[in-house]
Order: C-alpha cells, then sequence, then structure tokens
C-alpha cells in the first residue's frame, strides 16, 4: 500500500516547503516595530541629477528594499498619505496646489531616497518639512508608497483600491512612470 | 464469527478462475511512475484522498494546538497577533476546506460504487482529476503559509478587513484562490457520486433498497453542486476586487460588505451539513450493523436525509443576526434554523430505538456512534440555542459558538468519520484495526474533546470573544482556557493512537476476511480488500439487507465483458438493467490537466493576465483527455 | 484598574434582562430534551443484550408511538423556543424606542471613538473608550465604521450589534444598576482585535452630570514647570497630528481625543491600565505592547517622554 510513490509524495513536498519557509518572503512580512529605536532616514541626498562633469548614480538606500518590495508597508503608506493630508496638496497623486504625483517629472528626485528627504526637510515653493513632526519610519513607508503612485513599484507590492470613491486607478495597475532626470522643463512641468 | 460469502458456481471452477483472471488483467493497476499517476480505479483514488485528507487534519490539529498553548495563561507571548491570526485562519481553512468536505466525500468515492455494486465510479479520470486538484491546492495552501503569506482574516474572510485596503500583499489572494481548487474538486467528486448513485446500482436496489448511507452521500453530493458555486463566486468577487479594482465589496462605489457575508453564508451553512450527512450516513450503517438490524422506519430516515439537505440552505441568515438587517428577517431564519433540529432529532430517535431493537456488539464503531450520540446531540441543541436571535447577539462570535460548532462538527462529523474508519478499515486493507488500541483511541477522544470544548461554553457566557491572541489576567479567563489546553492534548494523544492502530495493522494486523462484521451490504460481499473490478460478477439486490437474506448465494448477474472495462447502467427508480456502458482506462490527461489547472489559478493570483495564458494548457490537457480513441466500445443494449 | 464586570450572566440591564429570560427558558428546554435523548440511549445500551450472533428480532410494538410522541414533543419544544424568542425580541425592541441620551460611536482599528451627541455643538465632546451613563436612563448609540467590520459588545448590558462601514446601526442600552462594566469588540478586524476593549461606567445622574461637565471643559492648564515643557514639546513634535487636545493646538482627528485622558481608566483601549508609569510606556513603545496597531514610535529623548507624560497626567 505505501509505494515507492507514495513516500516520495509525501517526503518531497516537505523538504520543499522546509527549504522555502527558511527563506520566508520579504513581501509579506510584517514588522510591527518591537524595539523602542526609530529609523533614521538619509539626510544628506542630492535633489538632482544635473552633475558637473561625470555624473555618478544616486547611492540606494539599504533599506530602499524592506520600503519598496513589502506589501504591509506600502499600505501603511497609502493610509498615511491621507492621514497627514498630502490629499490635500497632492490630490491621490493627480495634484492640486503641488505637483502631481502620478507622472515621470520630479522636481526635487524621485527615487525614494530623494522623496523621503523632501518630506523631511520640505521644500521651498510650499512642501512642508514634515521632519520631527512624522516620525521616520512612516516617512519612509509615505515616500515607499509615494513611488508607487507613478506605478514604479511590482504589482504585487502596490496597495490595491481604497473602499472610497474611485478617483484614479489603483497603483497596482498604474502604468510605470520612471522619473526623469531633473530638467527646467521637468520643474515647469511641461516635460513629457 | 465472519459470515461465508461464497460466489455462484453455477459455471465450472476452471470457467470461474479465467472470469477472475481476465477481469484482473482488464482491470489492472497500471505500473511505473507514470501508471501511478495515470491511476482512476476509484478505491485507489477514495484511498489516496482519504490519506491527504487525514494528513491535513493532523496538520489543522497541530495548528490548533499552538493556539491553544498560546491561549494556556493570560497576556502569554508565545505567539505575536500576526502569526495567532495566520494559525486560526490556517486551521479553519484546514478543517472546513481541505479535510472535512473532502474526507467525506472521499469515503463515499471508496464506498458508494461497493455499495451499489458497481464496478467503478461514473467518470473516473474526473474523479482523478479532482484528487489532484485538491492535493495541489491543499500544497499550495500551506507553502503560502510556511512562506509568511498565510491567510490571515479568519477562515470566512469577511470584507473589508479582507479587501484590498486592509489585508496587504497576497495573503488573501491565496486563501481565496484555494477555495477555487477545492470547490472545483467537490463539484467534479459530486458529478462522479451523483452519477454512480443514480445510473449505477445493482439490479433491483431501488431508491426504496438503497443503503442509508448511500442516500446520505446523494444528498451531500446535490447540496454540493448548489452550495459550491456561491463561495466560488464569492472568493472570485474577492479575488477581481484586489486585483484588478472592481468594487463589489465598496460601498463607496455601490457595492456592499454584506454582499460577502450573503454569499459566503449561503455556501457557509450548507456547508457544515455537507460535513455532517454523510457522518449520519455513516452512523446509520454501524448502527445496523451492531445492533444486528437495519435501521428503524427507513422511510422517515430517508425524508430526513432529504429535508435536512433542503432545509440547510434556507439558514443563512443565521450567521448575519448581529449585521442589523431587518427584524422581521431575521425571525423567518430563527424558524428555519430552529426547524432544522427536528429531522436530525427523528433520526436520534430511530438509532437509538434500533439499538433498543436490537442486539448490541460494543465494538470500537459502535462506540463512536454512540460517542456522536452523546457529542453530537449537545451541539444540536446549543445550536438551537443559537437560532434565538436575543440569546444569538450575546454570544455569537464567542467562544460559546466555537463550542458549539466543535460540539456538532467533531461530534456529528469526526466521531462518525472515526467510527467508519474502524468499520471500513478491514475492508479497505484487508487487516482488522486493534480494537484494544481502538477502546483507548475512543476514551481518550472523548474524554478530551469535553474537555477541551465543553469550558468554551462557560468561557462564551463570560464574555471571551473569538479569535483573540491574548487576554488579560483580570478577566478570569484563564483557568477556563487552561483546562481546555489540557484537554486539548488529551485529544491529540487519542488521535495519535489512532495513527498508531492503523499503522500497526497495516504491518501486522488480524487478517479480515471479506465481511468480518457480519454487516448486510454489498461492499461486504467482495474480498476484503476488494479486488480492481470489485465484483466478478454484479449482483443483484432484491431486498435491501442483500447479505442478510443471501447469507450463502448471492444472486449475480452475467453478461459483461471482460476484455474491456464496462459497466452495467441502470435505471434511475427500480434500477432495472439498461445499458453497458464502457468505463475509462487509466490515463495521465487528469493529473496534467490538473497541473495546467493549477498553473492556471496559481499565475492569476498574481497578474490578470494569468487567465489567458494558463488557459492555453489548459486547453491543451482537455483535448488531450478527450481525444477520442480509435476502436473505442459503444454502448450496447445490456 | 477599578474592578469590572464582563459577562453574559450577570445581569446589568433592561435588554440583557430579557435575554437572560430567554436564556433560561432555552437551557431548561435544551437541558430537558438531552436528558432525555441520554436517558433513552442509556436505557437502549442497557437493554439489549449483548451477544455476538447477530440475530434479527421482531420489532416490537410501542416504538412507533414513542416515535411519533417524540416528534411532537420536538415540535411542540422548537415552537415554545420560537415563539419565546419572538416575544423577547419584541420586548427588547420596544425598551430601545424610548429616548434619552444620544451617543455616536465610531469603532476604528483599534480603538473605540465616543461622542456624547447633542444639538448644540458647545454641549458634544469626544472622548475615547469609556462610556459613562446615568443609571436608568435609555442611551442610543449609533454605530459606525469608517474602516472594516467591528461589533460593539458589552455583555453584562446587552447583546451586540456590527459597526459595517457603509451601513449605520444603533443600538439602544438602558442600565438598571451601576458599576463598571467592561466591553470588548466581537468581530475579527485585525492585528490587535484583541486589545480593543471599551469600559462603561454606570453611575447616579449626579455622578455622571459632575463627569460630563468635566469632559466639556476645555483641556486643563499644566501646572508646573515640567508639565509645562511637556505640553510644549507635545506641540511641537509628532503628538498633534493625529492628537486633538482642546483648548490647544493640537486638532488631529486620526487618532483618539486626550483631551481628558487622565480622568480614564485604560489606555490603549483596555491594553493598559492608565497609570503615569503606564502612560509613559505607551507612548514610548506602543508597538511593544500593542504591536500592529497605528500608534508609531516617535522616538522622544528622555527628557521630552517624562514632560510629555506629566503633562498628559495633569489632563484630568
Amino acid at each position: 500500500m505505501c509505494s515507492r510513490y507514495l513516500r516520495i509524495s509525501l517526503v518531497g513536498p516537505l523538504w520543499i516547503v522546509t527549504l522555502l519557509a527558511l527563506g520566508g518572503c520579504q513581501r509579506e512580512k510584517r514588522q510591527f516595530q518591537s524595539s523602542p529605536v526609530t529609523e533614521s532616514g538619509p539626510m544628506q541626498v542630492r535633489t538632482t541629477d544635473l552633475q558637473a562633469g561625470q555624473t555618478t548614480p544616486l547611492q540606494p538606500d539599504a533599506r530602499r528594499a524592506l520600503y519598496e518590495n513589502n506589501a504591509y508597508n506600502l499600505s501603511e503608506g497609502k493610509r498615511l498619505y491621507q492621514w497627514f493630508n498630502c490629499v490635500g496638496c497632492h490630490a491621490h497623486g493627480g495634484g492640486d496646489s503641488g505637483p502631481p504625483l502620478i507622472d515621470s517629472a520630479w522636481r526635487y528626485g524621485g527615487e525614494i531616497e530623494q522623496i523621503y528627504a523632501t518630506i523631511q526637510q520640505g521644500r521651498p515653493n510650499g512642501m512642508p518639512a514634515f521632519g520631527g513632526k512624522i516620525p521616520e519610519q512612516q516617512i519612509w513607508q509615505i515616500a515607499g508608497y509615494v513611488r508607487s503612485i507613478s506605478g514604479n513599484l511590482s504589482r504585487s507590492a502596490s496597495p490595491g483600491r481604497n473602499d472610497e470613491m474611485q478617483t484614479s486607478p489603483p497603483e497596482q495597475l498604474m502604468e510605470k512612470q520612471p522619473p526623469v532626470t531633473s530638467s527646467p522643463a521637468a520643474t515647469e512641468g511641461t516635460q513629457k | 464469527m465472519a459470515t461465508e460469502v461464497t460466489f455462484p458456481r453455477d459455471e465450472t471452477t476452471r470457467a470461474e478462475a479465467a472470469t477472475h483472471e481476465w477481469l484482473s488483467r482488464t482491470w489492472a493497476t497500471p505500473q511505473g511512475l507514470i501508471g501511478w499517476l495515470s491511476e482512476v480505479d476509484h478505491k485507489i483514488v477514495g484511498r489516496r484522498s482519504l490519506i491527504t485528507a487525514v494528513a491535513f487534519f493532523a496538520l489543522g490539529g497541530l495548528l490548533a494546538l499552538t493556539m491553544r498553548v498560546q491561549l494556556a495563561k493570560p497576556d502569554n507571548n508565545l505567539i505575536g497577533p500576526d502569526l495567532y491570526n495566520q494559525l486560526f485562519s490556517m486551521h479553519g481553512s484546514t478543517m472546513m476546506f481541505l479535510f472535512a468536505v473532502p474526507v467525506m466525500q472521499a469515503l463515499g468515492v471508496y464506498l458508494v460504487p461497493l455499495m451499489v455494486g458497481t464496478r467503478a465510479i461514473a467518470f473516473p479520470r474526473l474523479n482523478a482529476f479532482a484528487f489532484w486538484v485538491y492535493l495541489f491546492g491543499g500544497v499550495m495552501l500551506y507553502v503560502a503559509f510556511a512562506l509568511n503569506i498565510g491567510p490571515d482574516t479568519g477562515w470566512f474572510s469577511y470584507v473589508p478587513l479582507s479587501g484590498p485596503q486592509y489585508s496587504s500583499g497576497k495573503r488573501v489572494d491565496f486563501w481565496a484562490q484555494m477555495i477555487t481548487f477545492t470547490e472545483l474538486s467537490s463539484l467534479a467528486i459530486a458529478v462522479s457520486t451523483i452519477c454512480t448513485i443514480f445510473k449505477q446500482r445493482a439490479p433491483g436496489m431501488s431508491l426504496q433498497k438503497m443503503p442509508l448511507f448511500v442516500w446520505a452521500l446523494l444528498v451531500t453530493n446535490f447540496m454540493v453542486c448548489f452550495a459550491m458555486p456561491a463561495v466560488m463566486i464569492a472568493s472570485t468577487y474577492l479575488l477581481l476586487d484586489r486585483s484588478i479594482a472592481t468594487q463589489f465589496f465598496n460601498p463607496a462605489e455601490g457595492g456592499d460588505p454584506l454582499l460577502w457575508q450573503h454569499l459566503f453564508w449561503f455556501f457557509g451553512h450548507p456547508e457544515v451539513y455537507i460535513i455532517f450527512i454523510p457522518g449520519l450516513g455513516i452512523v446509520s450503517a454501524i448502527t445496523a450493523t451492531f445492533s444486528g438490524r437495519s435501521v428503524v422506519a427507513y422511510p422517515l430516515m430517508v425524508l430526513s436525509l432529504l429535508a435536512t439537505g433542503f432545509l440547510a440552505f434556507g439558514l443563512w441568515v443565521h450567521h448575519m443576526f448581529a449585521t442589523g438587517l431587518p427584524r422581521l428577517g431575521d425571525s423567518f431564519y430563527t424558524a428555519a434554523s430552529a426547524m432544522i433540529a427536528l429531522p436530525s432529532g427523528i433520526q436520534i430517535f430511530c438509532w437509538i430505538a434500533t439499538m433498543w431493537e436490537g442486539r448490541i456488539r460494543f465494538t470500537t464503531p459502535m462506540l463512536f456512534v454512540i460517542g456522536f450520540v452523546v457529542v453530537f446531540v449537545l451541539g444540536g441543541l446549543t445550536g438551537v440555542m443559537l437560532a434565538s436571535v436575543p440569546m444569538d447577539l450575546q454570544v455569537h462570535d464567542t467562544y460559546f459558538v466555537v463550542a458549539h460548532f466543535h460540539y456538532v462538527l467533531i461530534g456529528g462529523a469526526v466521531f462518525p468519520l472515526l467510527g467508519g474508519f474502524y468499520y471500513w478499515f478491514p475492508k479497505m486493507t484487508g487487516r482488522l484495526l486493534s480494537e484494544r488500541l481502538g477502546k483507548w483511541n475512543f476514551w481518550l477522544f472523548f474524554i478530551g474533546f469535553n474537555v477541551t470544548f465543553f469550558p468554551m461554553h462557560i468561557l462564551g457566557l463570560e464574555g471571551m470573544p473569538r479569535r483573540v491572541y491574548t487576554y488579560s489576567a483580570q478577566l478570569g479567563w484563564g483557568s477556563m482556557n487552561l483546562l481546555a489546553t489540557t484537554g486539548a492534548f488529551v485529544l491529540a494523544i487519542g488521535v495519535l493512537l489512532f495513527l498508531v492502530n492503523v499503522a500497526r495493522s497495516l504491518r501486522s494486523g488480524q487478517r479480515a476476511a471479506a465481511n468480518p462484521w457480519g454487516a448486510s451490504g454489498l461492499e461486504w460481499a467482495t474480498d476484503s480488500p476488494p479486488p480492481n473490478y470489485n465484483f466478478a460478477h454484479i449482483p443483484v439486490a432484491e431486498t435491501s439487507e442483500p447479505l442478510w437474506d443471501h447469507p450463502h448465494e448471492l444472486p449475480v448477474a452475467h453478461g459483461l465483458r471482460l476484455d474491456r472495462r464496462e459497466l452495467l447502467l441502470t435505471s434511475v427508480g427500480e434500477a432495472s438493467p439498461d445499458l453497458r456502458e464502457p468505463s475509462a482506462d487509466p490515463s495521465i490527461w487528469p493529473f496534467l490537466a490538473a497541473l495546467a489547472a493549477t498553473f492556471l489559478f496559481i499565475l492569476s493570483i498574481f497578474t490578470p493576465w494569468g487567465l489567458y495564458i494558463g488557459a492555453v494548457p489548459v486547453a491543451i490537457t482537455l483535448i488531450g483527455w478527450f481525444w477520442p480513441r480509435p476502436g473505442e466500445s459503444i454502448e450496447r443494449e445490456g | 484598574m477599578t474592578p469590572f464586570e464582563h459577562s453574559v450572566l450577570d445581569v446589568a440591564g433592561v435588554q440583557n434582562a430579557y435575554i437572560h429570560t430567554m436564556w433560561t427558558v432555552l437551557l431548561g428546554i435544551c437541558a430537558l430534551m438531552y436528558v432525555l435523548v441520554l436517558g433513552f440511549l442509556l436505557w437502549a445500551l442497557l437493554r439489549a443484550r449483548r451477544t455476538p450472533d447477530p440475530v434479527r428480532p421482531a420489532e416490537s410494538t410501542g416504538v412507533e408511538s414513542a416515535l411519533y410522541a417524540w416528534i411532537g414533543l420536538v415540535i411542540v419544544g422548537l415552537f415554545g423556543i420560537t415563539i419565546t424568542s419572538y416575544a423577547v425580541d419584541r420586548a427588547i425592541f420596544a425598551a430601545g424606542q424610548k429616548s434619552g441620551l444620544a451617543l455616536e460611536v465610531t469603532s476604528q482599528q483599534w480603538w473605540w471613538d465616543i461622542k456624547y451627541q447633542n444639538d448644540d455643538p458647545s454641549q458634544s465632546f469626544h472622548t475615547a473608550n469609556e462610556i459613562h451613563l446615568p443609571v436608568n436612563v435609555p442611551v442610543t448609540i449609533s454605530l459606525r465604521s469608517p474602516d472594516v467590520i467591528h461589533s460593539f459588545w458589552v455583555p453584562n448590558l446587552h447583546g451586540k450589534q456590527d459597526l459595517i462601514p457603509g451601513r449605520d446601526t444603533d443600538i439602544h442600552l438602558r442600565p438598571t444598576r451601576t458599576g463598571v462594566f467592561r466591553g470588548q469588540c466581537a468581530e475579527f478586524c485585525g492585528a490587535q482585535h484583541a486589545n480593543m476593549a471599551v469600559y462603561v461606567f454606570v453611575e447616579s445622574q449626579q455622578d455622571f452630570d459632575r463627569w460630563r461637565a468635566g469632559q466639556l471643559q476645555a483641556a486643563t492648564a499644566p501646572t508646573g514647570s515640567t508639565a509645562a515643557q511637556g505640553r510644549d514639546s507635545f506641540m511641537t513634535s509628532a503628538c498633534p497630528l493625529c492628537h486633538t487636545i482642546r483648548g490647544t493646538d493640537a486638532a488631529g482627528v486620526t487618532g483618539p481625543d486626550l483631551t481628558h485622558v487622565a480622568s480614564r481608566a485604560s489606555l490603549a483601549a483596555g491594553a493598559l491600565d492608565y497609570n503615569r508609569g503606564n502612560l509613559a510606556a505607551w507612548i514610548a513603545d506602543p508597538q511593544g505592547i500593542k504591536p500592529g496597531n497605528h500608534m508609531p514610535t516617535v522616538g522622544l529623548s528622555p527628557q521630552d517622554l517624562q514632560s510629555i507624560a506629566a503633562y498628559l497626567d495633569g489632563l484630568k
């Protein structure tokens, strides 16, 4: 009755499952911060790609994966985007008195580190400085979410629709708009 | 004390031996890995499903034990909220979707063809496909759990919590897709079983002479056909909401969270009766055998099964009494929920009357039937309490309900199931389970169960809600919870003893004859275990207890081909012989189609294009499956 | 924490009194039926002689009449239960038709926002996780939920009522004796469903009026330099983005109202008893105490933490 194949079919999956369990799945991890030590954030990050001489690429922060590929952090960012009234100036990404976040034009850089710095430090022309007001981990979550609004993050991690009146497609269905290097046209919003 | 059954010897012994040899060759089990994957014999597929279901039962039980350890003392920090939410969601989903329904359907797949006296189940390849789909769906869910993508919103996963806004990632999507797998599997088995029961019964076995177990499986599988589509629709809507921003459950855009509840519970309430009604069939079979007489009031028993099956579809709103629906509507469901106690009450009386009228043998199966009466009736009575809206408003979503449904599900399904295992294990394997270990199994299980779940009634009345990962010491729930945890370990030892009993018996158990219990059904008219072809000659059932009325020589029918797999189809009402029908040969296509379906379902979780991409391999495998074979038999008049 | 009650069977309200009647009827009828079934089973087991040979004795007379009698008994019992249930339901509904106090409870993940409603806005106020009621006065609580389904349940007073997004429901209470009654969310609502309690203080009319008058006041001004320092630290850090303290510039609405936080019996919806130490612990590490809840780890310096705790502890 216990044929060879039956034994293989019982034992085989066990090994696979064990190996996979050791790896876990980063996208789904929900890390409620359990140690009372806060995050820090990139303070010294340039806001433009215009450089004299040879261009050096922006150094990605080590936490980029945690805040760009983690579904829980992105959904928290989406919640905070409303709670802290980013909607008031940026609407749901379409822009109002603040520039749109849904397109590829970024005045102060569109990578997550640059968005973090923008939220943390504020910017002339109307962006308030939230550093010291919004805790750092939450700024990370919001910055990651802002990246997803323009469809730049993986569909599996990006949030779906909210349970409210729909103003735009959900982030997971947005067409990817890679951030364009900073230029005068971009700051005036005329560059496509 | 086995009743000897001899096959008729109206031909010469050599002709009889030739018959058996031809049949063994025609119905042979295919060899090799490809052969193992191509198996369509209902007994082998049924046995694989039973083993898979029991494995899921053990896994679900381990999850429950972990939960019980966490809840054993207040403010325990063994397991955090996120893991606990996954544990209870996995426990409920495993037990309801991966154990309870599949195990009952699998028992039917194994036993029904034998009980109705036919060689194979209807649509054997569909049946094999169903097993593979069930296996792959269950494995997918557990792989997801191991990867921290296990569901964490409960086995009924209410929206908006399980919707796109409040459940991030793919956890709920894996849960919803697991439902697609298991419901597809259930529907396929339901179709096979219903067709077997209606069209393949032994000549003379009219509907009025059908065993009560077969009636129970007939009712159950019809209920599956009507209930499963509701949950498939619900889970599909949820998947669509989460992946392509449909608005089914979004109140701001015209949807409604209550739509989920209605769709789910329209399935969910019949689901528990789908689990419970086969148990009633098992109890009838065991009670009759070990009381030495047929069950009292057969027509009323059948009507009770039918009434339960119908009424079960009219009760679902009793899960929603606290949602604020109009009170007049709620009252209707109070009446219906109370009413369904009547057919069950009638059946309980009839079984006890059967025992009262008969001479009881206290074997292990009979002990489990007695345990069933004690446990299930208590659960049924707390169910009547829950039917009352005011009472339900207090104890809904508390441990009182947890106690209630464990009493009815474990009492009404697992007790009969264990009894059924002890009863039919000799038939399936040719070996008897140890009676001594069986009695230890029963008593530990019975005592452990009551010590675990009775205190939960009290906890519910003391205000303990469901699905809480911890509770404060000031609430005074600690002692009852500790008692429940202790009971859970005793219960687990009982289950372990069962597994030990099975393992030992398989190796060195006492060999069983064809009819070790002296029972009356047709499944006992063939060897233990049955040959691949079930019966050398199709039996003719002139009464409802064929083996009791023909203890020495069973009348049989002749004329089916020996060189091709062939069945006898009979009419639905009176079971008069009708047609000779070919039965499918072993085929690899069900396995390949199940793989293709798995690919389609899993890809759809990650991208809506999965539906189109995945449809291609499914289409290919279905074409391979249905490709007509040259020289295939056509039906002939019988 | 003051001693509290949390039980279905200890009646403290008119509605629960009716439900208790229902429970008594149900228990009586169901217990009787169970005893009958077990008795019949026992009789059957004892009566049947145990012989190994399965003989099939003839059916004895009387089984059929006993079956019909049983069916009749079950029908009578079920009818009785159903009619009683209807009567109790109507009585509860009638008891809830009287108007008195009006509250609005909004359930959030994972706390309760309580608003004492009044047509005059200056007479209405918000609090969190704690309800005070005058004894013997009918209360209508309208329930709504902006996020997921929760369930408002104070077992001593009444059954539960779900709060469903997109639907307005309500619950009527009328407490009949004074005491402290605990309630808990009874519909699974996410990570911290286990820590979503509400405390109902039922007190005399004078005590209630006094409490209410105190709640209507704006926040107490800080006394002492530490508390004053704490107020400044509070206003300049992350706190005002989520919390309201009436009478100050803090006007955030996504978190609980803190105007009279020090007057409450518990913190974090029952996760902690209220005292100064727990308050500081909560502010320092909310995720450690209630992992997954929406209050972040703010990261205050030790002096800021102590001064803010001192300030909030003065908000009685």
